[in-house]
């Protein structure tokens, strides 16, 4: 070729990048899109926590003794702290994945802002546990008495519990994205640490009755702060006396949750690798 | 005519292995440029630094006046990437896809004409994950484009196509580089090579080898040709004369006369043994 032709659609002026929020929105609705559209994903997604509920609730129904409170009571509240904490599954395998399929390398590839990534997974992981969690509650209220918070400084805990529940789950769930060495070890690599959390931070077995070093070893991580939280938002004063501290220690609550989402963002700006292992 | 990419000294070891012991390139903006060579000479690693994808060791490096080693968000908006693998975006649609992208860009072409000039127009509503590997890799051009790149990158485009697909893609190339896009193709089909690239560079053991337009590539136009005829065959340099004096032996008609010069092939695998 000889001669010089403009460039197709060349620019009379520079035109403005688009902006990172309108991006990040953007980044957010085809996560969503794609999320539903995995049917068999969202179906197992949704009904995993709602199952577990239904059979650990009816397995054990006996009264909490001198509280008034049923033990699916406490179910319902350390089933919603798992569900605040699916992000760290989610995100950890979806993003590994990403990483396998060619996605985040494409991606690193256009002027797409790197924070519009990361935005996105975050406003997907937001709605995906809301309605985790709002399936609960309603599942809680209809099969197993339990009772929705009737004060606003409860509705204000539940709310910060949640939100720094749910950030600090998705920012280690990218964290621990870089581990598998593929997308195929991800699930294996990722759901491991998150099932022998809920065993020992209080979802599963009520945390009064496991070993105190494995509660000690549960303090260092957020599910355990995460599932306090909710159950002092459900089962109120009358459950504080079953906790190992005498009461919820809501300060030390937000104190770790808080950390968490410091600290899981350090991680992620530090380790976050946008190429696979096999990419060098 | 201006410079596309300008590349002076470009080196870049892993450990022990010197992936690219210096490098010089210029690629004028405008023209389709071929870069050849096997599997582990250094031809991805290249690719790679001037996608702004990696770092290099050392040397001077401009893509579009820009050092790729300091991509900017404006940078990546006047380049296009088509990557070797990607299954991404498998539930999306080829629409969405492609229509998502161009949100990307400040200079987005139209969507659906971009899909139309891939050839997916039958396509638009189907998600990526039923196409064929031919139709997911137009998907892949499709999105490279759509930013309207004065300089698109296109990494092993047609590996594992029948060669009707092949034939297709290649006119899709042909049309954008009409248009005016500057095209860095890497391959390992030196037909492909030849039937698109304005100008080649052969990379062997991290160095170039050799440069320039696939027809007179490696003194191929000048080089000793061979005449076969059925009972024999010679190399000469003057293979006019050869023929002539055949004409005269078999007094007319030849049998199964042929001249040849060697092919890109052939020069392509002496120079990459050398």
């Amino acid at each position: 070729m000889t001669q010089t032709i403009a460039p197709p659609a060349a620019p009379a002026a520079p035109a403005k990048l688009p902006s990172a929020f309108r991006l990040s929105l953007s980044r957010a609705a085809i996560e969503t899109r794609m999320f539903f559209r995995e049917k068999d994903a969202v179906i197992f997604t949704f009904s995993f926590p709602i199952i577990l509920l239904v059979i650990f609730g009816s397995i054990f129904a006996a009264e909490l003794e001198g509280t008034g409170l049923n033990v699916s009571q406490l179910y319902v509240a350390g089933l919603i702290g798992s569900a605040t904490m699916t992000g760290f599954q989610n995100l950890g395998i979806g993003i590994s994945m990403d990483r396998d399929d060619g996605t985040l390398k494409r991606l690193a590839g256009t002027p797409m802002p790197r924070t519009a990534y990361f935005a996105g997974k975050a406003l997907n992981t937001l709605l995906v546990s809301s309605v985790q969690v709002a399936v609960l509650l309603a599942i809680g209220v209809a099969m197993f008495e339990l009772e929705l918070p009737s004060t606003v400084s409860s509705w204000l805990t539940f709310t910060w519990v949640f939100v720094l529940g749910v950030l600090g789950s998705s920012l280690l769930g990218i964290a621990v994205s870089s581990l598998p060495r593929s997308g195929k070890s991800a699930s294996a690599v990722i759901a491991m640490p998150f099932v022998v959390l809920q065993f020992i931070s209080g979802v599963f077995i009520p945390i009064d009755q496991l070993p105190e070093w494995l509660t000690r070893i549960a303090s260092f991580f957020p599910l355990k702060w995460m599932c306090q939280g909710f159950r002092a938002v459900f089962l109120g004063d009358d459950g504080a006396t079953l906790e190992l501290a005498g009461s919820y220690e809501l300060d030390r609550v937000a104190l770790i949750l808080g950390a968490w989402v410091i600290g899981g963002l350090v991680l992620c700006l530090t380790t976050f690798r946008w190429k696979g292992r096999r990419d060098g | 005519m201006t410079t596309a990419v300008k590349v002076r000294g470009l080196t870049k070891r892993y450990g022990d292995v010197q992936a690219v012991g210096g490098i010089d390139l210029d690629i004028r903006a405008g023209e389709v440029f071929a870069i050849l060579g096997p599997n582990g000479a250094g031809k991805s690693t290249t690719v790679e630094i001037l996608e702004g994808y990696r770092k290099r060791d050392a040397g001077e490096v401009s893509v579009l006046g820009t050092d790729p080693g300091r991509p900017t968000r404006e940078w990546r908006s006047r380049v296009g990437v088509v990557l070797q693998t990607a299954n991404d975006v498998a539930e999306a649609t080829v629409r969405e896809t492609v229509r998502h992208f161009a949100g990307y860009y400040p200079n987005a072409q139209d969507p659906d004409r971009v899909i139309e000039q891939v050839g997916l127009a039958e396509k638009a509503g189907k998600r990526i994950r039923e196409l064929s590997g031919g139709q997911r890799r137009r998907v892949d051009v499709a999105l490279g484009v759509i930013g309207s790149p004065e300089l698109l990158f296109l990494d092993e485009p047609t590996t594992g196509f029948d060669p009707e697909a092949r034939r297709q893609f290649w006119e899709l190339i042909q049309g954008l580089a009409h248009q005016g896009t500057t095209i860095v193709l890497t391959t390992h089909y030196l037909d492909e090579a030849e039937a698109l690239a304005d100008r080649v560079a052969v990379i062997a053991k991290g160095r170039i080898v050799a440069e320039g337009e696939p027809s007179t590539l490696g003194g191929r136009a000048t080089a000793r040709a061979t005449v076969r005829w059925s009972g024999g065959a010679v190399e000469t340099d003057t293979p006019t004369e050869t023929v002539l004096e055949l004409t005269r032996r078999f007094d007319g008609e030849i049998p199964e006369l042929t001249v040849t010069r060697p092919s890109l092939e052939d020069v392509y695998l002496r120079l990459i043994e050398g």
